[in-house]
């Protein structure tokens, strides 16, 4: 049982992970706090089962279709609600309110054009066999998710830290002053971080969405509180710490449910982040705040 | 003047004579949800109130030949509305009963005015706690989740074999928490052993560590409190973890909903969940009401036309054997009238809810499609 529990965890976890990615990195670099992220979320999944209903894509490209979508949705949004505020450099209320309005115009709109109901992709249009290993058992959406965690965390850790783009990203980050005084176009680069952000999201909703078989607008709602969790635990910007605090979470939260209460389940993420805020505020890693992306 | 007044005197005459022939219609009230989003609960009892009235009227009437009328007033699902309805139904059509409103809400606002007035007034979709408590002169015929809910689990235990659960429920969320309370009471009162008790989020998405849990409890069923898209939910990731069919799922009201189906698809088949009434019931009382809702209406009547329809002839045996129309006879005659409708054999408690819990019945999720369990199809 207790293996089983842990794979539970892992792919609990790696759900986690996924959703909190695009979530961190919309937080560290781009440095307002945007809201907007859930919706993304739902964006990505309802884009997918466009695409695999009406179209009659496959899996492996409406889930490309799902990022790009809730990544274009993404980059409007930041154009058209977060450049001003960021070139008046407004307080960072500013940005809450203004994303809380638009996440309640996105959804509500999301809900006039689908409906509140539940929707599923097709039965037969993901991989969905159940391999048994020493009796643990693992479907091939979940084994997907976890893969597709690590995939995109490695390959997100690699364009910051290794590429050219990376470095112009760290440098907005770090100053936007200064990184535009080098030469670093920083409205090209908020873009790119708004559009990997919601293309990540989406992703993260078509993968989540596949695995528990249910997509509706609000679903990304569910996930934003333990995004919160996840991100402040990993560290604000921190793509390793979210990839490990992520995994973290889901373990704790299925072991705590399978062996101590599942009434207790949803207080894990936030006696956690309690925790992390009074004995460690600046997350697992720790480092200071503008360098972290 | 004089003319007109002898017109009047005159009209007056014959229709006390009218009267004393006993051909006046007898009018009943109803106020129903007829516009708005809450209407696709009211409509169906509009039709299946006329419906039946219709049936009543050819074979007769009432009383020895007076048709049945009835005055509809719509709520519209606001509680005022509902109030101002059955205060104009008393006072400017003098009905001496009344049935409906459609929502709990409305009957929690209604109920005290109408039972003031000493009027009998009968809720045919009214399930929510303590609607009856409100006086005596308020009865319902609609059967609560808690008379269902033991008789899917006796129904287990007797059919299945089932003797012991993992009871699985959203914690959050009033609906879910009273039906887990009933839930709890039957399984103790049937000997039936909890092995576990789990709760859940009804917004939760993942219930892997719950069900690998009750999975290596080795349980005869899994009882679950939960509304449809999280019980989905649950049956889809149970099996995903490989809990065999010899486990059930056993679920309450909420699961009775053809999305179970089309959320879990394959993996609800062999669900259980109880029903006050089903549309295929085989018994003729039932297939000539489909039939006929049908052919008048064009779609299938659903479970609060069935609770309507019998509702009605229910009043129609009250007001025969109180052979009157007073509201004070009508009501004593409420409290010892029995039909046998489309839901079953139906009669009063003392505390004027549904006493008869035999016309529930089993449903089996299979191939997609709820049927009776127990009948092969």
């Amino acid at each position: 049982m207790l293996q089983q529990q842990l794979v539970n965890g892992v792919v609990l976890g790696a759900t986690y992970a996924l959703f909190a990615l695009g979530f961190t990195m919309m937080f560290g670099v781009l440095g307002v706090i945007n809201l907007t992220y859930g919706v993304y979320f739902a964006l990505g999944a309802f884009a997918a089962l466009w695409a695999s209903k009406a179209i009659g894509l496959s899996v492996w490209l409406a889930l490309p279709v799902g990022a790009i979508v809730a990544g274009c949705i993404a980059v409007i949004v930041d154009t058209l609600l977060l450049t001003r505020l960021r070139r008046a450099k407004a307080p960072e209320l500013s940005s809450l309110m203004v994303t809380i309005g638009a996440t309640l115009f996105l959804y509500t709109g999301l809900s006039v054009i689908y409906g509140t109901e539940v929707r599923r992709f097709a039965p037969d249009f993901a991989p969905s066999a159940a391999f048994e290993i020493a009796g643990v058992r693992i479907v091939a959406t979940q084994a997907l998710i976890v893969v597709a965690a690590l995939l995109m965390a490695g390959a997100l850790i690699w364009i910051v830290r290794g590429t050219k783009v990376g470095l112009a990203v760290r440098g907005v980050a770090e100053n936007p002053d200064a990184a535009a005084l080098m030469g670093v176009n920083g409205a090209l680069v908020t873009h790119l971080v708004s559009f990997m952000s919601g293309a990540l999201g989406g992703a993260a909703g078509v993968l989540i969405g596949l695995n528990f078989n249910a997509i509706q607008p609000f679903m990304g709602e569910n996930m934003m509180l333990r995004g919160f969790a996840v991100i402040i635990i990993g560290g604000l910007g921190d793509l390793r710490g979210a990839l490990i605090a992520g995994f973290l979470l889901g373990i704790i939260e299925v072991l705590t449910a399978g062996y101590f209460a599942s009434a207790a389940k949803d207080l894990v993420a936030f006696a956690l982040l309690v925790l992390t805020l009074w004995v460690r505020p600046v997350g697992l890693f720790g480092r200071a705040a503008a360098k972290r992306a | 003047m004089r003319i007109a007044l002898v017109g009047v005197i005159a009209a007056a005459l014959i229709s006390v004579a009218a009267a004393q022939d006993n051909k006046e219609p007898v009018k009943l009230g109803a106020i129903e949800v007829l516009t708005g989003p809450n209407n696709r609960y009211g409509i169906p009892a509009q039709r299946a109130f006329d419906l039946a009235i219709e049936e009543i009227n050819k074979a007769g009437g009432v009383l020895g030949g007076r048709p049945i009328a009835i005055a509809y007033e719509d709520s519209a699902g606001n509680k005022d509305q509902a109030m101002n309805a059955a205060r104009k139904l008393i006072g400017r059509d003098k009905v001496p009963l009344i049935l409906g409103p459609t929502l709990s809400n409305e009957m929690f606002a209604v109920g005290p005015v109408v039972n003031d007035r000493k009027i009998p007034i009968i809720g045919t979709s009214t399930t929510a706690n303590g609607i009856t408590a409100i006086g005596p002169w308020v009865f319902r015929t609609a059967m609560p989740e808690s008379d269902v809910i033991p008789v899917t689990l006796k129904t287990a235990k007797e059919k299945l074999g089932v003797k012991k659960v993992v009871v699985m429920y959203a914690n959050d969320d009033a609906f879910t928490k009273s039906a887990y309370d009933v839930m709890k009471d039957t399984l103790a009162k049937l000997g039936v052993e909890t092995l576990a008790t789990e709760t859940f989020s009804d917004k939760d998405t993942d219930f892997t560590a719950q069900l690998t849990k009750a999975k290596n409890l080795n349980p005869d069923a899994i009882v679950v409190s939960a509304h449809v898209d999280s019980g989905s939910g649950i049956l889809l990731q149970g099996r995903q973890l490989g809990i065999g069919k010899n486990v059930r799922f056993i679920g309450g009201n909420g699961f009775n909903s053809p999305k179970l189906a089309e959320i879990a698809g394959e993996a609800a088949d062999g669900t259980l969940v109880g029903s006050p009434w089903f549309l295929a019931k085989k018994d003729d009382v039932n297939q000539k009401f489909v039939k006929s809702y049908k052919s008048k209406y064009g779609e299938d009547p659903d479970q609060f036309a069935a609770q309507a329809y019998d509702s009605m002839y229910l009043v129609a045996r009250a007001i025969n054997a109180a052979g009157g129309t007073e509201p004070e006879k009508l009501r004593s005659a409420l409290q010892k009238v029995t039909n046998v409708g489309v839901m079953g054999p139906f009669s009063f408690t003392e505390g004027r809810d549904p006493a008869d819990t035999s016309g529930v019945v089993i449903l089996e999720m299979q191939g997609g499609k709820f049927r009776i369990f127990g009948e092969t199809s």
